[in-house]
């Protein structure tokens, strides 16, 4: 029978969700105006000096990240509930697979154009250059470790009552390995301590990033069937 | 015809036999026979610490507590799987009843390690990765229960919970591996390999197992109580309310449906 | 021959709450059967298990042939959903949508064929129009474009009148006419006895998860189905 091939599927979820947000912008601009409030915010509220800066920008870069991605999680998914969209998806003669890939990666291209714009933003408010190699090697690692968790659980979440409050409780705790590695690598880089002393970090996170992939692709079947 | 679905579903939950019973309030008494044992061991039988002194015997429940708790949470992850594999409710039953007891040992762990260390760290509390990384852990189970408490179809709410369940581990791993990987932690580590500076935690109140003879065996004896009896005989007390629940629930569907 | 759409013993418990019981129920090719029966009676927990998006407590389903959940994949790429909800994405035009679903179904279409698609349910000229700015009734009919999309042999409608005024509803009633002629086997949930006596060949009521009475409507009013209804269920259509 004619079953549509994975890829292509994949391929065609991917190019909806870039055609919807190239149309309204609702999901990178809500998770963009969120991004740059809070690190104003937390420059505020933190009032640092030169040194203090220095050693949190990297704690702050991941928090913001992480909660505006959490807000594009929420949105992404909520678009596949509101008009039954979900169902459509999985009414269609692909795997379950392909549906999940395909979400993660355009929340993973979501997610990463946020950090693209709070980059220079950042380097720019702390005065601390954040173009450093590993600091983007990190962010690749550490942004597809956390979506992968998120699109799996906000699969999940929009299903329930409490729908976008859920989210965070339960992403946040599961994801914490994800983060405290991504946090520890790239202070690491940025703190001009050598290589050897946080490599280990990086690595950490592209092995839990491979667990995670293969976990949620096989839970995720689970999540939308009845 | 339709009480046969309630039916056939009341029986996979199968009443609990006498045999059952008889040897669930046999290991019910052994355990508190050992819990009491244990306590024995650490309160009286074992010297005071040189160091910390008296309050050094928390470690007699602070580190079991845990011991137990892993492995209600690893119930969990079995449950978990072998729900969604199998469909079958006491597999569900099983990781429910694995969160709920793991929650309260990791509670007792928790407080215990707060108590002990007031006078040792001088705080109730502080930011060191392993407390940090133990609280979230116990916050990750809280929100497996809000999870499923936020979904009415009953079926969807096991598969999520299973899900949520083996992804939860995860914190209970970090946890456990923590002090071994983070250099700045000063929790000491009771059980396994050091992979840290070991000279640093020294000052930080350490805790030597090897100390004398009277500890190694008032811990071993309360890590073995802890970890084997007291999280299964309480998970099997749970899955069996979880039983009757069920039961209930098959009842009531029985009466509507006449 | 066998009947496109067949179930054996087919049962669905939520928890432990029997949905469906045992149903025998087969469709043949061409026929147009109307589902009724009041809100909990389980018409959609039945098309959902047809369709594949939920699982059989026990029982088989086969489709054409192929057997759920097996086989679920064969078994969608031969079906085509209209729901209540929409299922289009208000924030994509007409023609992405139609354009999304056929890669999803891995059916090759060209402007041309969507051209058509859209003319035929009456939308020729709003392709290009984002399906936000759409009323209720024009969505509907985008929805059926994209049920036909695949060409399938099977078409199922879940309250497909829910929301729509009377134009609305006049031109679904001339759709659905067209995609019976048209050869389509078609499975409608619905509330309206009167419109199930005028289209459908054939309407099964359900009523506590088993078949009440399963009728031909060859010549079948509006008002005697409302009675048989009636007698099955114990509550007046409508409800």
């Amino acid at each position: 029978m004619k079953t549509t091939p994975f890829f292509k599927a994949v391929l065609a979820i991917v190019r909806k969700d870039l055609q919807a947000e190239m149309r309204g912008r609702e999901l990178v601009g809500a998770m963009g105006v969120f991004a740059l409030l809070a690190i104003l915010i937390f420059s505020f509220a933190l009032e640092l000096d030169r040194e203090a800066r220095n050693e949190v920008i990297s704690g702050v870069l991941w928090v913001t990240v992480i909660f505006s991605s959490i807000l594009g999680l929420n949105r992404s998914l909520a678009m596949e509930r509101d008009q039954g969209n979900l169902d459509a998806l999985l009414l269609a003669p692909i795997g379950r697979g392909a549906v999940y890939v395909g979400k993660l990666i355009g929340n993973y291209i979501f997610t990463l154009a946020i950090s693209a714009i709070l980059l220079p933003v950042m380097s720019a408010l702390y005065g601390v250059s954040l173009f450093n190699p590993y600091v983007l090697l990190t962010l690749l690692l550490g942004v597809l470790g956390f979506t992968t968790v998120g699109t799996l659980l906000a699969t999940m979440t929009v299903q329930t009552r409490a729908r976008e409050a859920l989210l965070p409780i339960v992403m946040m705790p599961v994801a914490l390995p994800i983060i405290l590695s991504a946090v520890r690598a790239s202070t690491g880089a940025l703190s001009g301590a050598s290589v050897d002393d946080w490599i280990g970090w990086v690595q950490i996170l592209g092995a839990l990033d491979a667990i995670f992939v293969v976990m949620c692709f096989f839970l995720f079947p689970f999540v939308v069937e009845e | 015809m339709s009480a046969a679905v309630a039916h056939s579903a009341a029986e996979s939950m199968p009443r609990s036999n006498r045999m059952g019973s008889r040897l669930l309030i046999f290991l019910s008494i052994l355990t508190v026979i050992g819990v009491l044992i244990g306590l024995y061991l650490g309160l009286i039988a074992a010297g005071t610490d040189i160091e910390q002194g008296e309050v050094q015997r928390l470690f007699y429940i602070h580190v079991p507590s845990f011991a137990g708790a892993f492995v209600a949470f690893s119930a969990t992850v079995v449950g978990g799987i072998a729900y969604l594999i199998t469909r079958k409710v006491k597999w569900d039953a099983l990781a429910l009843a694995g969160v709920e007891i793991g929650l309260a040992l990791a509670a007792i762990n928790l407080v215990t390690g707060s108590v002990w260390a007031r006078p040792i760290w001088n705080t109730w509390w502080n930011w060191d990765p392993r407390l940090t990384s133990d609280a979230i852990m116990i916050l990750t189970y809280a929100a497996y229960l809000m999870l499923r408490s936020g979904i009415d179809n009953v079926d969807t709410r096991r598969r999520f919970a299973s899900v949520y369940g083996i992804l939860a581990f995860s914190t209970v791993l970090i946890t456990f591996l923590i002090i071994r990987i983070r250099p700045d932690t000063i929790h000491p580590v009771v059980i396994g390999p050091v992979l840290t500076d070991a000279s640093m935690m020294a000052t930080q109140g350490d805790f030597e197992l090897n100390a004398t003879p009277g500890v190694t065996s008032a811990v071993a004896f309360g890590s073995a109580v802890w970890s084997i009896l007291v999280p299964w005989v309480l998970v099997w007390w749970r899955i069996r309310l979880e039983n009757v629940a069920h039961r209930v629930t098959a009842m009531r569907v029985k009466v509507m449906e006449q | 021959m066998t009947p496109l759409i067949e179930t054996k013993g087919l049962t669905k418990a939520f928890g432990l709450m029997p949905v469906l019981r045992k149903l025998e129920f087969a469709v043949e090719r061409g026929e147009f059967v109307a589902l009724l029966g009041h809100n909990g009676s389980g018409k959609s927990t039945l098309m959902r298990m047809l369709c594949g998006l939920s699982k059989p407590t026990a029982g088989t389903i086969r489709v054409g042939g192929w057997e759920l959940p097996k086989e679920a994949d064969a078994v969608r790429a031969q079906i085509g959903v209209v729901s209540h909800k929409t299922l289009l994405y208000d924030t994509l035009t007409a023609r992405e949508n139609l354009r999304f679903f056929a890669s999803l179904y891995n059916t090759t279409v060209n402007d041309v064929k969507i051209n058509a698609a859209l003319t035929r349910v009456g939308l020729g000229k709003r392709g290009d129009d984002l399906v936000r700015g759409f009323s209720r009734g024009m969505q509907q009919r985008l929805s059926i474009a994209r049920a036909l999309l695949h060409e399938p042999d099977v078409l199922i409608f879940d309250e497909p009148y829910t929301g729509l005024d009377q134009d609305g509803s006049a031109a679904l009633d001339e759709l659905l006419k067209d995609a019976h002629q048209a050869g389509h086997t078609i499975l409608m949930a619905t509330h309206d006895l009167d419109r199930a006596a005028v289209l459908a060949t054939r309407a099964v009521i359900l009523s506590r998860g088993v078949i009440g009475v399963d009728m031909p409507l060859d010549g079948v009013t509006g008002a005697a189905l409302a009675e048989a209804y009636r007698r099955v269920t114990g509550v007046a259509a409508g409800g």
